[in-house]
């Protein structure tokens, strides 16, 4: 049977995953749910047609949009998820033993509910009695909070569909607010290489810098997404990721990761010299 | 009419029947089904491009119709409960000017408030009536202008008994409302007609709980803005008139200024548009309502904002409000709803409807979405925490009191001459000045010029309101009665 997977990362170049058999499929309010199993990939996470998490690369993404900034600031103890139905950023947070309360932010309840069912792997983070759940607009939820976090990190979809205010000043503006005077927001912040997404990562670096003193972005690679180079940002009211970084302090934690280490976390930063371009074109406006 | 639901819409019928036919054009328009201009095909599609067709015999004619283009208005009318009801393509500025035609000649006179649209004193302009002004009141917490008192326009009938007509906001761009009802009764009364700008109120005629609509009301004429509310194509408007009115005689009226090649673009979108509100109308403005509400209550409990409501319904020159308009008061935070509205498309990517000095308009509708009104609510809280400022020394007034020196026409043909507007106090206007939107006239041809108004553009331009109606592009000139 040949039964295969494709998303279109531009419209000339697509990317494939044979699949075995598909193990969900529904929609809810917001958007199409989708879980497929793949010999190569394991379970994956569709949204819209949308490559969301695949069981093999996931803990790259989760690994790195949670450990900088667990590691940067001295004791991040009230953490805000938004977005994150699939539970992955919460169970790496939670490793942390001097984690207070995770409140969870996502519009759409069906991603939990299908995520809890199919792919236990990520979502098993839910279940800790430190965490609630809220079901809600984050640009919602946010907007009530002041002063309430240690962290924020901003889990989403890709800007266009029910993610889309994630990626607005607005949003970013309200983070601010709603963050400690030495607060982090830590966002998924889409890829530099095809023009299209580029252009979006130049859109969210522009707003994020225009909302916070300190703004940073970090690499990894996760395979499974639109040329495998993703990007992250770190955007802070005081710690700089790099200067007010102790790798000693993280180490002594003992936590175990698969990708994520104290070499990797100051690499991470070195961003290559287009990416660098990029993003001081649209530093400087204002 | 001969029995078509309001399930059919005549016009677009033909037109998907006319492409199927697949007919050789050797006629206008000349880019012929979007062949002959390859590169604005694109840009439309070609599905638009094949229909923009000139009229013809199965599509019937716009300037005569009678049978396709009959069909629809006889649909429009039944929708709106009017005796009958005019395709319009001119905008709705070609309804105003068309009421006001068909029942006001030279010399004539109309009773209106001075917070009307600028089409309404243009078509004055054509046609030579003479305006009396009736003064909305004003609200002065929130800085606008409102409906006309029943008193007030009862005194202006009395005044005037040889006044032709009365011409009525329903609602204004704000969303408030006259007793429209008793301004109808009071001026059938002494023989008055009664027209209706409707522009902000299309959905009067199909939403449930919403203010009396002209028709409703028994007014004589209507214009209605099927573009704003209504979701049809920019520019497409309807021309609805009540039993009293010969409606032969307004075709003539209409057809002195409308174009011979009406878009079959819009005429297909006001068909369309009708069929939608008839069909699901009450549907639709129930949504829109809850939205609004929505927004409402949430800015609402941001400091610094005044989202208001029915609250401010006082009985009289406030009758109703139409709940489905987001006015929001701006002035409590520091800041004109001009400077709320720069910075919310330069900052946040929003664009609203208009700013005044005061206050903000966003308009909701069945295009939007909770996740959109999420972000206009974000950013209004963003901008209140970032730019909220020290609200002494902002000017709320919004009326002016006007000085009809020379009627409109007659000043707007006299001999003039340019001078610096901030020179020319005391002498006599010769042209409009306004803020766009709302267009409404700050100074209209033949008012007095006063220092107050000075101020007041002066200080609207200092804000950044949008000045328009002089030659001049940048408004530092006016040209003023010699």
């Amino acid at each position: 049977m040949e039964l295969w997977y494709s998303e279109a990362h531009t419209p000339y170049a697509k990317f494939s995953i044979k699949v075995d058999r598909q193990l969900y499929s529904g929609r809810s309010e917001f958007q199409r749910i989708d879980v497929l199993e793949s010999k190569e990939f394991g379970r994956f996470l569709v949204i819209d047609g949308y490559m969301m998490l695949t069981e093999k690369d996931e803990f790259i993404y989760h690994e790195m949009i949670v450990h900088p900034a667990m590691a940067v600031h001295p004791e991040a103890k009230r953490i805000l998820v938004i977005g994150a139905g699939d539970g992955g950023v919460v169970r790496e947070i939670i490793r942390y033993p001097f984690v207070e309360h995770v409140d969870v932010v996502e519009i759409d309840e069906l991603v939990i509910d299908v995520c809890r069912e199919y792919l236990p792997q990520t979502a098993c983070g839910f279940d800790d009695e430190r965490v609630s759940i809220h079901i809600q607009d984050g640009m919602k939820y946010i907007r009530k909070c002041k002063d309430e976090y240690d962290l924020i990190i901003v889990d989403s979809t890709d800007p266009f569909g029910p993610g889309e205010g994630l990626f607005t000043k607005e949003f970013y503006g309200n983070c601010y607010k709603a963050l400690k005077e030495d607060g982090i927001m830590v966002n998924q912040h889409e890829s530099p290489f095809y023009p299209n997404d580029a252009v979006a990562m130049q859109r969210i670096h522009k707003r994020i810098v225009q909302s916070f003193p300190i703004s940073r972005v970090y690499q990894a690679h996760i395979p499974t997404y639109p040329s495998g180079h993703w990007l992250f940002g770190f955007a802070s009211k005081k710690y700089n990721p790099i200067k007010d970084y102790d790798p000693k302090r993280w180490r002594e934690m003992g936590i175990k990761t698969r990708y994520y280490n104290t070499q990797l976390h100051i690499g991470a930063f070195a961003l290559p010299n287009y990416v660098e371009e990029l993003l001081e074109d649209v530093e400087d406006v204002e | 009419m001969d029995g078509l639901s309001q399930n059919r819409a005549p016009i677009a019928e033909a037109l998907e029947n006319f492409r199927s036919m697949r007919v050789v054009p050797f006629d206008v328009p000349g880019h012929k089904r979007g062949r002959g201009n390859r590169e604005l095909t694109e840009f439309l599609g070609e599905r638009c491009m094949s229909v923009d067709v000139n009229s013809m015999k199965p599509l019937d004619n716009l300037c005569h119709p009678t049978s396709v283009i009959r069909q629809a208005e006889e649909l429009a009318a039944q929708a709106f409960g009017a005796a009958y009801a005019f395709l319009m393509v001119g905008g709705t500025t070609s309804c105003v000017q068309a009421m006001i035609l068909s029942v006001c000649k030279r010399g004539d006179k109309i009773i209106l408030p001075r917070n009307v649209h600028r089409s309404a004193i243009n078509a004055l302009i054509l046609c030579g009536a003479i305006p009396v002004y009736v003064n909305p009141a004003l609200n002065h917490e929130l800085g606008i202008s409102l409906g006309m008192s029943i008193s007030d326009v009862r005194k202006a009938i009395e005044e005037n008994p040889d006044a032709k007509a009365i011409f009525v906001n329903n609602p204004t761009y704000y969303g408030i409302c006259s007793n429209l009802k008793e301004i109808t009764e009071l001026a059938h009364r002494h023989g008055m007609k009664v027209l209706v700008d409707e522009a902000h109120g299309t959905h009067f005629y199909f939403g449930k709980d919403m203010p009396i609509s002209a028709m409703a009301a028994g007014a004589d004429m209507a214009s209605v803005s099927m573009h704003k509310s209504g979701g049809s194509l920019t520019q497409s408007s309807f021309l609805l008139v009540g039993k009293e009115i010969n409606k032969d005689a307004v075709r003539a009226i209409i057809n002195l200024t409308q174009t011979t090649s009406a878009s079959y673009l819009l005429l297909a979108s006001l068909d369309l548009s009708r069929k939608r509100l008839a069909t699901e109308g009450e549907k639709i403005f129930e949504k829109v309502k809850e939205m609004a509400q929505y927004a409402r209550d949430e800015i609402n409990n941001i400091e610094g904002y005044y989202a208001y409501s029915r609250e401010i319904i006082n009985g009289d020159t406030i009758y109703d409000f139409d709940i489905s308009k987001l006015s929001v008061n701006t002035l409590d935070l520091g800041l004109a709803g001009i400077e709320v509205y720069d910075i919310l498309r330069d900052e946040y990517d929003i664009q609203i409807e208009f700013g005044d000095l005061g206050n903000i308009l966003a308009y909701i509708s069945v295009g939007d979405s909770y996740k959109d009104i999420e972000r206009l609510v974000g950013a209004l809280s963003e901008i209140a925490r970032r730019y909220r400022r020290d609200k002494a020394g902002m000017i709320k007034h919004e009326y002016i009191n006007p000085n009809v020196v020379i009627p409109p026409q007659e000043a707007f043909y006299a001999e003039k001459e340019s001078m610096p507007l901030k020179d020319s106090c005391g002498r006599i206007s010769g042209e409009f000045v306004m803020s766009y939107p709302p267009g409404i006239p700050i100074l209209a041809p033949g008012e007095k010029i006063t220092k107050e108004i000075i101020d007041y553009i002066e200080y609207a331009r200092e804000k950044g309101c949008f000045l328009t109606g002089t030659e001049d592009l940048g408004v530092k000139d006016i040209k003023v009665i010699k």
